[in-house]
């Protein structure tokens, strides 16, 4: 079974809101960035975003554009990115990968290449921020064949039309951006996000997660009674570029720690916490 | 008059603003509705005889248009060949032809209800362009530059700030107009609901590529009324600086249908396209996405983009339009190199031969009809499209001149 499947089938029954942790992979430098990694599941992240360096990312703020530029100035490509998870995978073998970039390096290195290297590698999915529903098909075709869910986002903008579209061909979870703005640019306001998650929800049985501005523990706490993922970005990057990898992880257990709230963040599965209430039993 | 701009969809985009495999709309989604929305406005628009007779009346009025088909007789002379006849867009208002786009575009905004418009420039041209519509039409303009462009154009800065736009100034990256690109489309998706990103070349997200081609064909237009008035035949060849492409596609766009009219794009060739330092990307680049859409780039091998070289401003992007990149791969058109010195030698040839101080990115187009008319008849007539002015370029070709001396 697909690690990302497998990890939102175990949220599903523990009830509760899982943590994504966005790192950029290779920031700073490869080994340090393994080591960030191979300590992400054990501090409370469900599922970790791995940035793929790009030269030009348009959809995000200066925080993961610096991400960027530390990585590709430290040698990160996308080949070494797939290296990066082939390395987390022998200490980690359940923490789903989903990796989010640009269409450019997927599409330099061969889409149906990398998808079948990234399966291999052992991630789990892909989310392309520059790819929309109308490009999507041969890249959709390309990662089920490898066994890797594309993940489908939408925004605070996109209309009724529109989300019945984009969520035709959802998998694994659905990527709700609770601005309209770059990541980590604006602060989101929860109860915002909340309506435009339930709109979203009317079109879509897959989970949805919900990102870009998510700075504080309590606002994610706050998210997770409408998603659920919630994901966590810049927050992350901006400490671990400041204060290194050990403070990083700190704050992936704070941020893991508020949405379980009557648990220690990473012992064990947590039972019957009903948070808000506010899932459809699914089957 | 011509036909209307909207009556020409033969050579496409298609449904999903693509070029044949070239184009697209590759965005994140926070934009994609409003693309669509701009779409649907562009189509409403280029359909009302009210919004062409407005156009058209401030391309007249405002812009001075038509402008001059001109007998460079003593180029001619020089080349010894073809009859060069240069396209006058420099003296158009502002200087270049990117006014062009800039009137229909803000007429597009107007009729979106925006009050806040956007632009990256690389030169300053597009930037002081956009500046001057949104002061004729009363909008907040802010325009994002590279911090490179803004040290090596520093009239057209404060041009800009004359006119009242505010210039923000981008480091990072290359800060040059790819950077300055990526800011407007940052600044584009947090502010989506209010503004209006007036992009200026045949590049980015379906449909502007279409929507500024249609806005710039109205060079190919005049240019066709204007030879057959004075030859009483088509042209044999039309010749063209790329960078992004507008002026070359608004020129070529009219003669598509007709083959006996051969079409040369120029792209800029920096120190040598074996110097890897150009921005030559159908010649030395090959096929990728930046934004918005798939055309030819120039990229190592992870697809990151490389960056871009040329002594002049406006051609230093390492991008083209997709439209370009299908006309090349189809053959229709065809795209030569000219490197930084033969456009300098050709700048000063025109502003001796004929008293044209000619924009660096136009003495391109230029160096290459002085290679193309040698070896053509007489007969023949050969038109370059002298795309802006050069008062925007003096100190560069000085400091090239000191550096010669």
């Amino acid at each position: 079974m697909n690690r990302l499947d497998a990890t939102l089938s175990r949220l599903r029954d523990q009830n509760r809101s899982g943590l994504v942790c966005y790192f950029m992979a290779g920031d700073p430098d490869f080994d340090t960035s393994a080591k960030l990694l191979a300590q992400l599941g054990a501090a409370g992240a469900d599922v970790i975003e791995l940035g793929l360096p790009f030269s030009d990312p348009v959809a995000d703020g200066p925080s993961i554009q610096n991400a960027h530029l530390r990585a590709r100035a430290a040698g990160q490509t996308s080949a070494r990115t797939l290296a990066l998870v082939a390395e987390l995978r022998k200490t980690d073998s359940a923490t789903p990968v989903v990796l989010m970039g640009y269409v450019n390096p997927v599409m330099q290195y061969g889409d149906k290449q990398f998808m079948t290297d990234a399966a291999a590698a052992g991630a789990d999915a892909l989310l392309l921020l520059d790819l929309p529903v109308e490009h999507a098909a041969p890249y959709r075709a390309a990662a089920l064949a490898a066994g890797l869910r594309l993940i489908v986002m939408t925004a605070p903008t996109s209309d009724d039309a529109r989300l019945a579209e984009i969520l035709r061909d959802a998998s694994g979870f659905v990527y709700h951006t609770t601005i309209t703005g770059t990541t980590g640019a604006a602060s989101c306001a929860p109860e915002q996000a909340g309506a435009a998650i339930a709109r979203t929800r009317r079109h879509t049985r897959a989970p949805i997660a919900a990102g870009f501005g998510v700075r504080r523990p309590a606002q994610a706490r706050a998210l997770a009674e409408h998603a659920d993922l919630v994901v966590v970005g810049s927050q992350l990057v901006e400490t671990l570029a400041s204060e290194g990898v050990d403070a990083a992880l700190r704050a992936v257990r704070a941020f893991a720690e508020a949405l379980r709230p009557n648990e220690t963040a990473g012992a064990g599965a947590a039972v019957g916490k009903v948070i808000g209430g506010k899932r459809q039993p699914r089957s | 008059m011509t036909n209307t701009s909207s009556s020409h969809s033969e050579a496409g985009p298609d449904a999903a603003g693509q070029f044949g495999r070239f184009g697209g709309a590759y965005m994140p989604e926070t934009l994609m509705p409003a693309l669509r929305a701009l779409r649907q406005q562009l189509a409403a628009a280029l359909a009302d005889p009210a919004f062409r007779a407005r156009r058209r009346q401030i391309l007249t009025d405002y812009v001075g248009r038509p402008t001059p088909l001109f007998p460079a007789q003593n180029l001619t002379r020089e080349a010894g060949g073809a009859q060069i006849f240069l396209k006058r867009e420099d003296l158009n208002h502002t200087g270049a032809h990117k006014i062009n786009n800039c009137v229909g575009q803000i007429l597009i905004a107007e009729r979106m209800g925006k009050r806040r418009v956007i632009a990256e420039t690389g030169a300053g041209q597009h930037g002081v362009a956009t500046a001057t519509v949104c002061a004729l039409f009363g909008m907040q303009c802010v325009i994002y530059m590279g911090a490179a462009d803004i040290a090596r154009q520093a009239s057209n800065v404060a041009r800009m700030r004359l006119l009242g736009a505010e210039v923000r100034a981008v480091a990072v990256g290359t800060a040059t107009l790819k950077d300055a690109m990526n800011e407007a489309l940052r600044d584009w998706i947090t502010n989506v609901e209010t503004t209006y990103y007036l992009l200026g070349t045949g590049a980015g997200p379906h449909p502007y590529p279409s929507m500024v081609r249609d806005f710039q064909r109205v060079i190919g237009e005049e240019t066709r009324e204007q030879i057959q008035a004075r030859c009483g035949r088509l042209p044999d060849a039309l010749v063209a600086c790329v960078g992004g492409g507008s002026n070359a596609i608004g020129l070529f766009h009219p003669f598509l249908a007709d083959p006996s009219v051969r079409c040369y794009g120029v792209e800029a060739g920096g120190f040598g396209l074996a110097s890897g330092k150009h921005a030559a990307c159908l010649s030395g680049g090959r096929p990728g996405v930046l934004h918005g859409n798939l055309t030819y780039l120039l990229q190592d091998s992870d697809g990151q983009i490389a960056d871009a070289h040329s002594v002049s401003a406006g051609l230093d992007y390492p991008g083209v339009g997709p439209e370009h990149a299908h006309l090349f791969e189809s053959g229709r058109v065809t795209y030569a190199v000219v490197d930084d010195d033969e456009a300098l030698a050709a700048f000063h040839r025109l502003a001796r031969g004929e008293g044209i101080l000619p924009a660096l990115e136009s003495a391109h187009a230029v160096a290459f009809a002085l290679r193309l008319a040698p070896r053509m008849t007489r007969e023949q007539i050969l038109i370059v499209n002298l795309s802006g002015r050069g008062d925007k370029d003096l100190a560069t070709v000085q400091a090239h001149q000191g550096e010669a001396a």
